[in-house]
């Protein structure tokens, strides 16, 4: 039988507030445990919430730039349930009326193709904080910092068919969320984290087949080995005559195995209800006017500028927009060198291929946007060939050895364009040749293209690749041809 | 000297009759001499007191005075008082000493006042007769068989006992107004949002609200002047401004049209209370008020809703005492889930469980919508019966409790009879009007108090009411006759 899998995403985005998002609290990452948690953030008693406005806005900008209903009237309510890192007994969330309703975003599909996934909703919530049980003997340690960190959870409608399609969204809010600067992005530190609900059904088939939630991937290569895992275990299970039980599901990433975390029979009552602490958040036109006239651009207009003002192919834009560190990147270097192409290329290339071998993020890049101008200026005014700016002049770059001037002199890498010592080495070159040289004179105008590499490439070498490629070929057309 | 209200001790320090450092020691003497008899305090911090006492002391010969310059006075242990014990009544908080300090704690502080120590009261706020209380039942001075009220039953019965000069509480459903109706002193609930709940522990956020216990309306009028106001760490504070409430008193009441709700005269109410009532009315309309009948009529609704939405918003307040970051943990737990069932058990008592379950109950998945939003639907009834009351009257008045004080033990046994103690006191929290008890009368040796409630906001009016009524009464003046033997 053919099986059609369906996606739907919850994605905990944490928003980049200076503070939480009802305390005063700092929400930096990699603090030493319970340093950024203050009296509020641990639940003592008598403290109460006050609302960040700062995420409130966020959360605009993110509904905004999905194309969703901003809900002028929202409400905080209380989820209840027990558990070591919730201080309160509670997480402050949203449910009946969150602030970003309904919306929509387009995604580009690997064959070229477009889809539109659905936004059900997303609402403003806490994080909690952190349970470590390594180091403490068999007992939990509890880390709160990460406790009352503004989140948005955006929930899709199920309209995902394959692990790329979800992928594929997956990347583009983060491409979104990144360009609107309302989340850092690095997953690795929690920054986003999905859950995926998955189902299967036979193919033409209108109802859904039962879910199963693989909660808190935390990268996209994570979540599409999930997936295929999960449609996997889903299909065999069902072709055995099984069926699929509705669960909350546990990948491990270095394992590559899920496993049932609890079933729909064991889950929460979570007895939500308006929390009396907070008013409810109601949001002016003026806010969101003041909102709309500082959103800034996003991955998809971004793109088409790109297209249009630097004659980028659609992937080349489509790539480096979708990235708005390397995006940034970009445009700083083409303002160095105003080559838009080849800035492109050596930052796809050359500088993307350094990066990844060195696993850093375009933000940590050792050659800053105004060297790499400078190199791609080097190439275009002949002081050095593309070759020489390969393999010399940016490695020395990316160990921050100077500026590229500095390096083209101390290095000695400036090409030969002094047309007589051009001719000297020419001339040695075709005298110590003088087989090759007849050989080339007796042959046809197609056969002579071939033979003048035999030349050029000695030319090259002896001048240790510094000589002006161009003045040489012309130098030896002038020599040979007359 | 413990006779004093604040107006007069106020005088007396500016004066220079006797220094705050001697007031207080006086009463720190009289409550290590006398509250043995009514357990009122949990905590006293003698030490800290004098200390306060001697900087007050200071600052008036430096010559800037805050207004309640040396006052002593003392907090209901439900406010967080930083470095001081703050225990809500509950073995599960005896362990606890916040880093922080409530709102209303620093007001008072700021306006001058020297605190005696912490206030008995029933475990968590919830009880109308101070026996809940993890430290022992507080005994009411008029009669130590009788209960004081509650929750706020250790504030009122250390005001009346003269063990300070007035006291703060905290009322959800009444435990301002019935502990001072039963312990024959001033107290009054204001407007929700008028005072910070910030470092009060809450009970039910949508309806807690802190005032001041006191002898007079001129003393509570001070008190809630250092009280009140916005706190920024309070969204639900409000940002109107405070009027003078000390300059609002004293206006004539001529003309002041008195509501009269029809629903509170009636069956349940003791025929000698409404007796006494009747006549403090009488009272009122000499000094030129109008009597208006007016109806309220979703009042009998008012407890049942009550006992849905207080219950619900203290099943999750309470979830934050889980034995994990501070309060009480069980010894040696096998799990998780052992160490939350038995910090749980061992740290609240029988009425704080009966609560939690309660609002759990109607909170969970199929009993929401016939429980709580039912509730919230009521509350808004209950709220435009008292709006369209006050299109009609300035004021509404009334019997604060049912009874007079009963005898301890004696509602224990049926939580239904000790919820009806609150049965008008409650819709003004659901409404989040203030209300004011004052002393009106004695019945059978026991005090009786008269309820004003207000419309939003106008605290100063039911002051000026109350203390018109206090010019010319001296109902507020009597106390027990323990007090009166003393001399």
């Amino acid at each position: 039988m053919q099986w059609e899998t369906v996606i739907g995403l919850e994605i905990h985005v944490q928003l980049a507030t200076r503070s939480k998002i009802f305390s005063g609290a700092p929400c930096s990452f990699g603090a030493e445990p319970n340093t950024q948690a203050c009296a509020v953030d641990l639940a003592m008693p008598g403290t109460l919430p006050v609302l960040n406005e700062q995420a409130v806005r966020y959360a605009i900008m993110f509904g905004l730039a999905v194309n969703s209903e901003i809900n002028r009237n929202s409400v905080f309510e209380r989820k209840n349930y027990f558990y070591p890192d919730l201080p309160k007994g509670y997480q402050t969330s949203q449910l009946e009326q969150p602030i970003v309703g309904c919306g929509r975003v387009d995604i580009l599909l690997p064959d070229g193709s477009s889809k539109t996934v659905r936004i059900h909703h997303a609402h403003l919530e806490e994080d909690a904080g952190k349970s470590l049980h390594a180091d403490f003997h068999g007992m939990t340690g509890i880390d709160l910092n990460r406790a009352g960190t503004p989140l948005i959870e955006i929930v899709t409608e199920p309209d995902m068919r394959s692990a790329a399609e979800a992928i594929a969204f997956a990347r583009k809010m983060h491409s979104i969320v990144t360009s609107l600067g309302i989340c850092d992005g690095v997953m690795a530190h929690g920054s986003m984290r999905f859950d995926v609900n998955i189902s299967v059904r036979p193919s033409g088939s209108e109802t859904l087949g039962t879910r199963t939630e693989t909660k808190n991937l935390n990268s996209f290569k994570f979540m599409e080995d999930a997936i295929h895992k999960e449609v996997q275990r889903q299909i065999e299970l069902l072709e055995e005559g099984g069926t699929v039980a509705q669960e909350t599901r546990l990948y491990n990433g270095d394992t590559g195995e899920s496993r049932a975390m609890r079933s729909k029979e064991e889950a929460n009552d979570y007895r939500y209800f308006p929390c009396p602490d907070l008013l409810p958040v109601r949001v002016e036109q003026a806010m969101i006017d003041d909102i709309v006239g500082q959103m800034p651009e996003l991955p998809d207009a971004r793109q088409a500028r790109f297209i249009g003002s630097y004659q980028l192919s659609r992937s080349d834009a489509g790539l480096l927009a979708a990235d708005k560190a390397l995006a940034d990147y970009f445009e700083a270097t083409v303002k160095s060198c105003n080559d838009p192409r080849l800035s492109a290329n050596w930052i796809m290339a050359d500088l993307a291929g350094a990066l990844n071998k060195n696993g850093l993020e375009i933000a940590a890049c050792p050659i800053t946007p105004h060297r790499l101008g400078q190199l791609i200026n080097r190439i275009a005014d002949n002081t050095i060939s593309g070759k020489i700016a390969k393999q010399d002049v940016f490695p020395a770059l990316w160990l921050q050895q100077g500026e590229v001037d500095e390096i083209i002199e101390q290095k000695g890498l400036r090409q030969v364009s002094d047309s007589g010592a051009l001719e000297q080495l020419v001339d040695e070159i075709l005298a110590a040749k003088a087989v090759q040289v007849e050989q080339y004179r007796n042959a046809d105008d197609k056969k002579r293209k071939k033979l003048l590499g035999g030349f050029m490439g000695p030319i090259m070498q002896a001048s240790k690749g510094q000589a002006n490629p161009a003045m040489v070929n012309q130098i030896l057309r002038r020599k040979l041809d007359n | 000297m413990h006779r004093l209200t604040i107006a007069r001790i106020v005088e007396g320090l500016g004066k220079g009759d006797f220094s705050s450092m001697e007031i207080t020691r006086h009463y720190l003497d009289r409550i290590a001499k006398l509250d043995p008899n009514y357990t009122s305090f949990i905590t006293v911090t003698a030490e800290q007191a004098m200390r306060q006492a001697q900087a007050a002391d200071q600052r008036r010969k430096q010559g800037d005075a805050p207004p309640l310059c040396g006052v002593p006075i003392a907090h209901k242990d439900i406010f967080c008082t930083q470095g001081t014990r703050t225990s809500c009544g509950s073995r599960m908080l005896d362990n606890f000493i916040p880093p922080y300090s409530a709102t209303v704690v620093e007001n008072m502080a700021a306006a001058g006042c020297v605190s005696l120590g912490k206030t008995n009261m029933d475990e968590f706020a919830m009880g109308s007769s101070n026996e809940t209380s993890f430290y022992g039942a507080v005994h009411n001075p008029w009669d130590t068989g009788r209960v004081p009220g509650g929750s706020s039953g250790g504030s009122a019965a250390a005001v009346a006992a003269q063990l300070c000069a007035a006291a703060t509480g905290t009322d959800t459903g009444g435990s301002i107004r019935q502990p001072a109706s039963l312990c024959g002193i001033t107290g009054l609930k204001p407007t929700y949002g008028r005072v910070s709940r910030y470092g009060m522990i809450a009970f039910a956020s949508s309806l807690d609200q802190a005032g001041p216990m006191a002898r007079s309306a001129e003393d509570a009028a001070l008190l809630l002047q250092a009280m009140a106001g916005h706190d920024p760490r309070d969204s639900t504070s409000s940002e109107v401004a405070v009027p003078d409430y000390s300059a609002g008193l004293g206006q004539d009441i001529d003309g002041l049209r008195i509501g009269l709700p029809r629903q509170y005269f009636q069956q349940g109410l003791d025929p000698a209370i409404a007796d006494i009532i009747q006549r403090a009315l009488i009272e009122l309309q000499r000094l030129g008020a109008v009597l208006v009948d007016i109806d309220l009529p979703h009042s009998s609704l008012s407890v049942p809703a009550y006992y849905v939405i207080a219950p619900a918003e203290a099943s999750a307040n309470l979830s934050r005492f889980d034995g994990v970051r501070y309060g009480h943990r069980c010894e040696t737990p096998v799990d998780l889930n052992d160490m939350y069932c038995r910090s749980r058990a061992e740290g609240f008592g029988d009425e704080v469980k009966r609560r939690i379950l309660v609002g759990a109950y109607v909170l969970s998945a199929g009993y929401y919508d016939a429980y709580y939003r039912q509730a919230q639907k009521i509350r808004r009834l209950i709220k435009n019966d008292f709006l369209t009351a006050f299109g009609q009257v300035d004021v509404i008045a009334g019997p604060t409790a049912p009874g007079t004080a009963f005898a301890m033990g004696a509602k224990s046994a049926d939580p239904v009879q000790m919820y009806l103690e609150d049965i008008y006191t409650i819709a003004t929290n659901l409404a989040g009007l203030p209300g004011i008890s004052i002393p009106a009368g004695l019945s059978n040796d026991l005090p009786v108090g008269l309820q004003i409630i207000g419309n939003y906001f106008d605290e100063a009016r039911l002051l000026n009411v109350a203390h018109r009524f206090q010019q010319t009464t001296d109902w507020h003046q009597q106390g027990p006759a323990t007090l009166t033997e003393e001399v």
